[in-house]
């Protein structure tokens, strides 16, 4: 049986800033921030998780990313995930969108007998909701975004509720696919005490002192790595900060700051001031 | 110079979607001070019935391909034929709507090229670039709205962005270029269709956020269903649309279309209401280019404070409802 892909993400958590994560002047202090799996990742792995529960398919999880990646890998273990790679290199530092996926897909096809790709719809730190339907394009895959629902699965098809921003479309999409899951399509399951007792010593093989590899090999410990050198087919005037073809010129932080700000009373004569200026502003809106 | 816009419909419509024409508006800008061309590519089962407006806004062809198979979003064939225009065409510059349509095509389209995409930008400039001469520089907010990135293409061509609909504002029509449409050929693969749209359920209420003049939204802190019919009324009086922040949707005050924010829409009214939000990043990527904001919220530490021009702070549930009899009244 074909395998499933899910590909995940790990990233600073921009939705939930406090504390020493701002800045004095009202900024964001990136580095402060802390790391979380991408929120809709963990939508695309409980997709795959339910396709697996129905046809008993094998979930292999694929994050790009640092050593520390390692934490969301064995988190979708935890969760039911057959296995997790690690995909890490310095030469991969630095890519765009393009680029990412460009190594993602040549990661896929490493790994091999893959006919479903499940992605978050968009990362929370690049927010660009583009590496989804770039690796569909490398690997040459049927697509389907935005996926809120999933129906029915076959050997050859998948259908999925789609939110086609007017309208709802319920999709039977051809296999080999690629699917980009929304928030709304689940509520990721908890991971399990069962599996969080199997996995919890999981880690890369570099990390495994020599005298006990056997042991981590037996129990299903060791997570593999993925690195420049693993992809043979791979271009390398195609990824990392040269092989990309957008390039981030600069970086302006948004402050939070007060601007002139008109206060009112919430009492009966504020808030008739209130009406009153809302009125001489907005006179020619309202008619 | 040449700028290509990909035409989109409005999905259970035969029109034009709105921000075609922002597009279209935009790229004329661009195009001016270059005396440069804008096309426009239209793929899909017919083309939208006022498509001739477009040449109002300044577009200068439109390129079209009309296939009764592509009724839907068939996105592999969409892509193929986007990108044999874009490889005969040739255009510096390829602008898609940041919509669920434009999202899901120009990736694709991008990947396919080798040349480079930036998302949902907020700006875009055409300047000069170290030795490379003018190119064009792609504003976006990124880290859920806490930067603003400024991205450009320096070696690939086109450069390709896709822009959310209501951010470039809808352009006066004022140009009176000639009626010009040239029919595309295309070797056709019918494996390229490879979905089957079983089923397409319209969303009821179909609100148009980005159009309104005046939004009144209300947050987590209207507290629950009922009090929320509160925000209507006020919106009534108004004359205005209702939004709503992620908080509000989630606890199912209101339906999901209503969302404003980084993951709604976005939107830049007059004026903006919002009531019992405190202003989260992600909220206020979706507002905070409104012309003025009032906020009413029983917190004055609360941030929407901090971007906000009116303020009131004091119980939504005495407030609003004073305001609704005062508007009656004077109104
Ligand atoms: C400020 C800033 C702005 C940027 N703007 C652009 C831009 O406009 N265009 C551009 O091409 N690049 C841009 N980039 C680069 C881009 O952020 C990176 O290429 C990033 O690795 C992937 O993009 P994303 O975070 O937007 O992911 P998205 O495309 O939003 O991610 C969608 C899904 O793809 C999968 N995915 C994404 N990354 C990985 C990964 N590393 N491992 C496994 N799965 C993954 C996940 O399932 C995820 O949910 C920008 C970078 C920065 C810092
Ligand atoms: C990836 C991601 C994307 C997101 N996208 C969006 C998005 O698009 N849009 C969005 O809105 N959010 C989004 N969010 C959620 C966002 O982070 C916040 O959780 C949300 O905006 C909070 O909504 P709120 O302000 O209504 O609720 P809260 O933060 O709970 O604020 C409620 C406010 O009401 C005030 N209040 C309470 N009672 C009263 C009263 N009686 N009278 C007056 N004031 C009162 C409180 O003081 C408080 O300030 C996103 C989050 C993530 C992680």
């Amino acid at each position: 049986m074909s395998k499933i892909v899910v590909l995940a993400k790990q990233v600073p958590d921009t939705a939930n800033i406090r504390g020493n994560a701002m800045k004095e002047d009202g900024t964001v202090n990136r580095a402060a921030l802390p790391t979380v799996f991408n929120p809709e990742d963990l939508n695309a792995l409980e997709t795959a998780l339910q396709i697996k529960d129905r046809t008993g398919r094998e979930v292999i999880l694929l994050t790009m990313g640092p050593y520390k990646a390692v934490e969301i890998i064995k988190q979708a273990l935890y969760m039911g995930a057959d296995a997790g790679y690690l995909l890490t290199d310095k030469k991969f530092a630095g890519s765009d969108t393009w680029a990412t996926s460009y190594i993602l897909a040549e990661a896929i096809k490493k790994i091999g007998g893959v006919d479903l790709v499940v992605a978050g719809r968009q990362a929370i730190d690049g927010d660009t909701a583009q590496v989804g339907p770039q690796v569909a394009e490398k690997l040459n895959f049927n697509q389907v975004t935005y996926v809120t629902a999933l129906n029915d699965v076959t050997d050859k098809a998948i259908t999925v509720e789609r939110d086609g921003e007017f309208q709802t479309e319920v999709i039977k999409a051809r296999l080999p696919l690629l699917l980009t899951v929304t928030s709304a399509a689940n509520t990721p399951r908890y991971p399990s005490a069962r599996n969080m007792l199997r996995y919890f010593k999981a880690d890369i093989k570099e990390n495994i002192p020599a005298e006990k590899r056997a042991e981590y090999e037996r129990n299903g410990w060791v997570i593999p790595t993925l690195t420049f050198a693993d992809l043979k087919d791979i271009n390398e005037a195609q990824i990392g900060l040269k092989g990309s073809p957008t390039k981030v010129n600069a970086i302006r932080d948004i402050a939070v700051q007060g601007g002139d700000l008109k206060m009112y009373d919430p009492q009966l004569d504020g808030v008739k001031a209130l009406v009153r200026d809302l009125m001489k502003q907005y006179v020619e809106v309202q008619s | 110079m040449k700028t290509a816009v990909f035409i989109e419909k409005r999905a259970g419509t035969e029109r034009l979607r709105n921000v075609t024409l922002e597009l279209t508006g935009k790229a004329a800008a661009l195009m001016k001070p270059f005396h440069g061309e804008v096309v426009g590519i239209f793929v899909g089962d017919r083309l939208p019935e006022d498509t001739d407006d477009l040449f109002k806004y300044g577009m200068h062809r439109v390129v079209f391909y009309n296939n009764a198979k592509l009724k839907h979003l068939h996105s592999i064939a969409i892509k193929n034929i986007v990108a044999q225009f874009v490889k005969s065409e040739k255009p510096d510059i390829v602008l898609f709507g940041a919509t669920h349509t434009g999202r899901d095509i120009a990736p694709l389209v991008a990947a396919q090229i080798y040349t480079g995409l930036t998302a949902d930008c907020t700006q875009l400039v055409i300047d000069d670039y170290r030795d490379k001469g003018k190119i064009l520089y792609q504003i976006r907010p990124a880290f859920g709205g806490n930067i603003l990135a400024t991205i450009v293409t320096p070696d690939h061509r086109p450069m390709m962005a896709t822009v959310r609909e209501g951010v470039m504002p809808l352009p006066e029509q004022k140009s009176n270029n000639t009626v010009k449409f040239e029919e595309l050929t295309v070797d056709f693969k019918d494996e390229w269709v490879k979905s089957e749209f079983l089923r397409i359920i319209p969303k009821i209420s179909k609100v148009d956020l980005s159009a309104a003049n005046v939004i009144v939204s209300g947050g987590a802190g209207v507290g629950n269903k009922e009090a929320f019919k509160m925000i209507f009324q006020l919106a009534e009086a108004l004359g205005a649309e209702v939004g709503a922040s992620r908080a509000a949707v989630d606890f199912g005050f209101v339906e999901k279309d209503r969302q404003v924010g980084q993951t709604g829409s976005v939107v830049r009214p007059k004026l903006y209401i919002a009531c019992g939000i405190s202003g989260s990043i992600q909220h206020r990527a979706g507002m905070e280019e409104s012309q003025k904001i009032l906020a009413i919220n029983k917190d004055p530490d609360a941030p929407i404070f901090g971007i906000a021009h009116m303020g009131i702070v004091g119980d939504l549930k005495e407030i609003i409802p004073l305001m609704i009899r005062y508007l009656r009244e004077e109104g």
